[in-house]
């Protein structure tokens, strides 16, 4: 019980040219079983062309406490949306 | 449900005022709908119950295996067994996708499963019952599947991110277990008299069992009262055993099969089914581990742990072996 096989987060890239993006975890002895796993766990239905696993202690995450310091910055630049900028219809299309 | 009686604090719902500031914050989240997710502050009762719950619905999906395991080899044709398998492999699925959000709340699955073999955990009821015959996999698709579906529509809208997320993907896959099994009832109910008779039988047995995944009325539960503030439970138990009876009602009525019960009649006043319920004492000593098959369950969910363990280490020493060969070429 003690030799729990590790944690792996599964990213799969569905039909349509998105990027991949994270399903889920699973348990497997190493990432070649990983992706097998994966495989049957996630991709069932055809829900993807390519999937990518990554051992879950091997990703850095950003923490919820910092979210005011890391994401506040960008609240006050608002010139950085085209709405901010008012162009006369006249203009024409842009 | 799959997660039945679920405590939670065994307090009353806190009022805002006697919420410390961090509490209310979080619950004023809960309140406007935003996902809590795992790194998020959350109140330790709320963590607690969510894994109980959640790992209580995942073992429900892992020990559900069994009695629809029972007929794979017996399926009546091909393409039937095929059906099955994938059905089964599917709650196999969710199984993993539950304990996957559990462990997003700092719990091992491996310590989930010891919980399990050791009895500690529970999973559903339901499960306990034997499946007899062919006819048992229609009902338990269609009424088994029928009343989690009930249950797990709303839950996709539970406050705790991860559980949420698991539950939409379970959803999507569980209407063709409901459809499946609905298949099996239509050609047996269609079929001789003896394949009739057996698919009443199945309705016979499953119907109060059935009924019994929504657990006792909760309508005066503190532990309902507290899950329902956090969003962990979206309806009262009887809400949703009244759903499900309006909605399977005409679907017995369609196949030609009578539900067991004397007193299942449409009130108009109500706009509802009236109905019996089921035998509450009889739920409760399923619960304590003495339904039909409760020791078998147990028996199977631990030889499959134990006779697993040399494919787990031996993959696992495997694994190393060939890390420490790859740090060596280097
Ligand atoms: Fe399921
Ligand atoms: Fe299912």
């Amino acid at each position: 019980m003690q030799n729990e096989w590790p944690l792996w987060e599964v990213f799969i890239r569905g039909q349509h040219g998105l990027s991949h993006r994270h399903v889920g975890s699973l348990h497997a002895a190493d990432a070649e079983a990983a992706i097998r796993n994966a495989r049957d766990v996630y991709t069932r239905r055809n829900e993807g062309v390519s999937i990518w696993v990554v051992e879950a202690s091997a990703i850095a995450a950003s923490s919820p406490d910092e979210k005011g310091p890391l994401y506040e910055p960008s609240n006050d630049k608002v010139y950085r949306h085209p709405t901010f900028y008012d162009i006369p219809d006249d203009a024409g299309a842009m | 449900m799959y997660a039945q009686m679920i405590k939670s604090t065994g307090q009353n719902v806190k009022s805002p005022e006697e919420m410390d500031p961090q509490e209310r914050a979080f619950q004023e989240r809960v309140d406007a709908g935003e996902k809590i997710e795992p790194k998020d502050w959350m109140p330790e009762g709320y963590r607690r119950t969510l894994i109980r719950q959640i790992g209580q619905h995942a073992h429900s999906e892992i020990v559900g295996q069994l009695p629809e395991g029972n007929w794979i080899t017996r399926a009546p044709t091909l393409e039937r067994k095929a059906i099955l398998l994938a059905k089964v492999q599917d709650e196999a699925g969710h199984g993993l996708y539950l304990y996957c959000a559990a462990e997003t709340l700092g719990v091992s699955r491996d310590h989930l499963t010891r919980d399990l073999l050791s009895g500690k955990m529970k999973y559903s009821s339901i499960f306990n019952y034997p499946t007899l015959t062919w006819a048992d996999m229609g009902a338990v698709g269609w009424l088994v599947d029928g009343a989690a579906i009930m249950n797990q529509v709303p839950l996709q809208r539970t406050s705790y991110g991860p559980y949420a997320r698991a539950m939409v993907r379970i959803c999507k896959e569980e209407s063709f277990h409901q459809r499946q099994g609905f298949d099996i009832m239509m050609k047996m109910a269609n079929g001789t008299e003896a394949q009739r008779k057996m698919a009443q039988d199945a309705l016979n047995r499953f119907w109060y069992p059935s009924l019994m995944m929504f657990g006792p009325s909760d309508e005066n539960s503190v532990h309902s009262a507290q899950n329902m503030a956090w969003k962990i439970k979206m309806n009262t138990n009887d809400e949703l055993r009244q759903k499900f009876v309006d909605q399977t009602a005409p679907q017995a009525a369609f196949l030609g099969l009578t539900i067991p019960d004397e007193h299942l009649k449409w009130n108009e006043a109500r706009g509802h089914y009236d109905f019996s319920e089921p035998d509450w004492d009889e739920f409760f000593d399923v619960l304590k581990g003495n339904g039909p098959c409760s020791a078998d369950r147990m028996e199977a969910r631990n030889r499959a742990w134990d006779e697993g363990a040399w494919v787990r280490e031996g993959l696992l020493a495997h694994a190393e072996k060939k890390k420490a060969r790859k740090v060596a070429a280097e």
